[in-house]
């Protein structure tokens, strides 16, 4: 009878650890296809969409989580195969630069003309 | 001052206008290609008539051009781009192979009866993981293959200059 609670007790662990897996592996896949651009939908993340597309890359997400690939493997592996451009996170170089520079001159701008004002006001 | 305030509006206002001007004339169909060049992946899947396991190194290790077509029965496209893979497959120096993506053995068999069928090999992709891993991102989508490695890639249906161009490669 004791043999038995305790193949009941780990039986029920060890089930309980393999979904605990899955559910990370799928919190995973989540994270990932939000980070993930639709390249046949129109401003859509691949987690957003239903497409075929869509749909297929988040099966092949959740396959290469399973064959033990990182985050970040993830994605350089399909920046190899889709481009800088599958991900929302331009690389800073020669082509992107005015990209990322832009909102800090507009900021450094913006401040320059309130400084101003607020000296303007102040005389 | 108020001089200096019309130059600067005016000097934005033709920036956006330029920006945007240059911007609405790009083409906004992204095509990647950065797969040119590269080594093909290596993959098992299963043949489309008799379902039995095959690897990707049994199909294309012969020294010669292949021509691997992503299709479906469902896909307009794909019926347009068949008549120049029956054109193709004429030609004994290509070898072209197909992965039927998605897509019912029925229809998919009524398809080839109908039109022809110019492919050596059919693999089936039925979740379409095989096409992602691939690089493909819709059909129809075609890969010039040779040695391994991927010469060029075809978004959308092949047409008569597409056609061209492949059979330069091939002389």
């Amino acid at each position: 009878m004791k043999l038995f609670k305790i193949i009941g007790i780990w039986l029920l662990l060890s089930f309980s650890s393999l979904a605990n897996i899955e559910n990370k592996n799928d919190e995973l896949v989540y994270k990932i296809s939000k980070n993930i651009r639709c390249l046949i939908c129109q401003g859509q993340s691949v987690y957003d969409s239903q497409s075929d597309f869509a749909q297929s890359m988040k099966l092949v997400i959740k396959k290469k989580l399973n064959e033990g690939f990182t985050e970040h493997q993830i994605y350089e592996y399909l920046k190899e195969k889709y481009g800088e451009w599958i991900t929302y996170d331009p690389a800073f170089k020669k082509s992107t630069f005015f990209l990322w520079l832009l909102p800090i001159f507009s900021f450094i701008f913006g401040g320059w003309i309130i400084f101003r004002k607020i000296k303007f006001f102040k005389l | 001052m108020k001089k200096k305030k019309l130059i600067f509006l005016i000097t934005f206002i033709t920036f956006c206008f330029l920006v945007f001007l240059k911007g609405l004339n790009k083409d906004n169909i992204y095509i990647p290609n950065e797969l040119s060049g590269k080594k093909i992946i290596s993959f098992n899947s299963k043949k489309f008539f008799n379902n039995e396991e095959i690897s990707s190194d049994t199909i294309f290790f012969e020294d010669k051009i292949y021509l691997l077509n992503i299709w479906a029965s469902w896909c307009a496209p794909c019926r347009v781009e068949h008549g120049i893979l029956m054109e193709l497959s004429k030609n004994s120096s290509i070898k072209i192979i197909g992965i039927n993506y998605k897509d019912n053995f029925n229809s998919a068999k009524k398809f080839l009866n109908l039109l022809g069928n110019p492919y050596s090999e059919i693999l089936v992709d039925k979740n379409g993981t095989l096409s992602i891993e691939l690089g493909a991102y819709g059909i129809p989508e075609t890969f010039i293959i040779n040695n391994k490695k991927i010469l060029k890639k075809y978004v959308g249906p092949l047409d008569t200059d597409s056609l061209k161009e492949i059979q330069l490669l091939l002389k």
